[in-house]
């Protein structure tokens, strides 16, 4: 009896004041998904990274009038070196061969460039990718060296524009997020103003505090809920429709986006949104509900 | 049954105590009147039984129970032993009778079954029989003051508190009501009744607390209204 009760005037509660509900609904999808989507992209970044700096190596590049015994000695130094997990020596005909297949659409740029205009150089992969810079710093006094370029700094910049587009969803999110309290915060007080009378004669009687609140608590956890559901459903069709279609291209250049992650979402949001609504509304019980 | 040993109250940013070191015994089924005029501090005395407020200074025993170390979440569970009428009614408009009482039993985790049962029984004792459907606007004043003394009384409270139960009431209603607070009374529950009805403290000659500025001026046994 006591369970339908409270579910009862959950019900009306959500009903009374429905334009509120519906608002409060809104803002919380939206802040959850911009909350969900930015998870996602950190997942993103930490999984490309851990693809692409696998794949990546430090290119040193010799100079056009390099002496044997010069490369032999930064050959020696490479070999040496304890950062260094594999190295690998390609010559100017070697990059020649790779040149061709790269830009084979464009023969005319093929037939301008000859052998000897590509510079030889030493791929080289290091056990840890984020020691690039002692790395250099150790190699670039050598003699016969024209230039030492890291991948990574290419890769760097691409996660940079992730990061960036990170942190504006969370902002967003948070901002959202503020909005969505504030709501729920003005939805309780509104719910408990309608009902004061009734609260009045619950305290008189003696009804336990969790009974007189739970009906407001899970009125704002329902709508944290239904809300998390629908920011579940926006982040799930926005992947579908864009990554997986419009937006193809790019996939295939980044990692794709595992489905299983997306679903991850659900019970983020969903815990997310229950939670703080919950929090929110009690905390504004305090302050409404005197006991 | 209520002990109150030296009680000082004084609200936030009053100049003086509503009350001032009140000491006072009531024993088990007596009928107490707190008299006094307007702002005496008879009202904060409901109150601290209730535990609506904590005494500054001072004791409140209910029923061997020291209310001024009352846990706070033990509060509502203290509270069921109370009963509790007001001169507002404090009745739920959309409401009926039964359902005004059904809903002090609901509250507090008692089944309708229960409540089929025990509610006719104390609407009947009041005087309500056969209006159990009327909602508060389709009755009298007086008739929604017998409704919330049978709220008050439907869990047969040790204790029933009156603040002023005839202040909205006409004389013959107001001695109406006194009889059926005398009734519930003769059934051994302790009836502390605040007024300033100086009429009806003459009639039922009972035991007298006057307080002015927050002190007690008389404690008759059989006392009139003065």
């Amino acid at each position: 009896m006591r369970l339908k009760y409270v579910l009862n005037e959950v019900l009306v509660g959500l009903w009374r004041n429905v334009t509120m509900t519906v608002a409060m609904i809104i803002t919380m999808s939206v802040s959850l998904t911009m909350l969900g989507a930015s998870v996602l992209l950190y997942m993103q970044v930490d999984q490309m990274k851990n693809f692409y700096y696998g794949e990546i190596e430090v290119s040193i590049f010799l100079r056009d009038d390099v002496t044997e015994p010069q490369r032999a000695a930064i050959d020696q130094a490479i070999a040496a070196n304890p950062l260094v997990e594999s190295k690998q020596y390609e010559s100017k005909q070697q990059a020649f061969d790779k040149f061709q297949v790269i830009w084979r659409d464009s023969p005319d740029f093929i037939k301008s460039v000859t052998p000897d205009s590509l510079p030889e150089s030493f791929r080289v992969k290091l056990k840890d990718p984020e020691q690039y810079a002692t790395f250099a710093d150790q190699m670039r006094s050598m003699q016969g060296i024209q230039d030492i370029v890291d991948q990574r700094e290419l890769l760097k910049k691409v996660f940079d524009i992730f990061n960036s587009i990170q942190v504006m969803a969370l902002v967003v999110a948070g901002v959202m997020a503020l909005a969505a309290l504030l709501l729920v915060g003005n939805t309780i007080q509104v719910a408990a103003y309608s009902k004061r009378r009734e609260v009045a004669v619950m305290k008189l009687v003696g009804a336990s505090n969790w009974f007189i609140q739970a009906p407001f608590v899970l009125e704002a956890v329902a709508a944290g809920l239904i809300g998390s559901i629908l920011g579940f459903v926006f982040l799930f069709v926005s992947k579908v429709a864009l990554l997986d279609g419009r937006l193809q291209a790019l996939t295939n250049v980044l990692t794709p986006i595992p489905n299983g992650n997306v679903w991850l979402m659900l019970p983020l949001l969903a815990g997310v949104g229950a939670l703080v609504s919950a929090v929110t509304a009690w905390v504004t019980l305090r302050f409404y509900l005197r006991v | 049954m209520i002990q109150l040993e030296n009680v000082t109250k004084t609200y936030p940013k009053a100049s003086r105590p509503s009350l001032d070191n009140v000491s006072v015994g009531i024993e088990k089924g007596e009928f107490v009147f707190f008299i006094g005029p307007s702002g005496s501090g008879k009202s904060t005395i409901i109150k601290l039984l209730l535990h609506e407020v904590a005494p500054s200074n001072g004791k409140v025993v209910v029923n061997t129970k020291d209310v001024t170390t009352l846990r706070s979440w033990k509060i509502p569970h203290f509270r069921r032993s109370i009963g509790c009428v007001f001169q507002d009614f404090r009745l739920l408009p959309n409401r009926t009778a039964y359902e005004n009482v059904a809903f002090a039993l609901e509250v507090i985790g008692k089944t309708k079954a229960v409540a089929r049962r025990v509610v006719p029984e104390v609407l009947e004792l009041v005087g309500l029989g056969g209006k159990e459907h009327r909602y508060p606007h389709e009755l009298s004043g007086g008739e929604q003051q017998r409704v919330a003394v049978a709220r008050a009384f439907v869990n047969r409270p040790l204790i029933l508190l009156a603040d002023e139960p005839t202040g909205n009431l006409d004389p013959d209603t107001s001695i109406e009501i006194m009889r059926l607070l005398d009734r519930i009374n003769r059934t051994g529950t302790t009836v502390v009744m605040v007024t300033h009805d100086s009429n009806i403290v003459n009639q039922m000659r009972r035991r007298v607390i006057e307080i002015e500025s927050g002190r007690i001026v008389r404690d008759q046994a059989r006392g009139v209204y003065g």
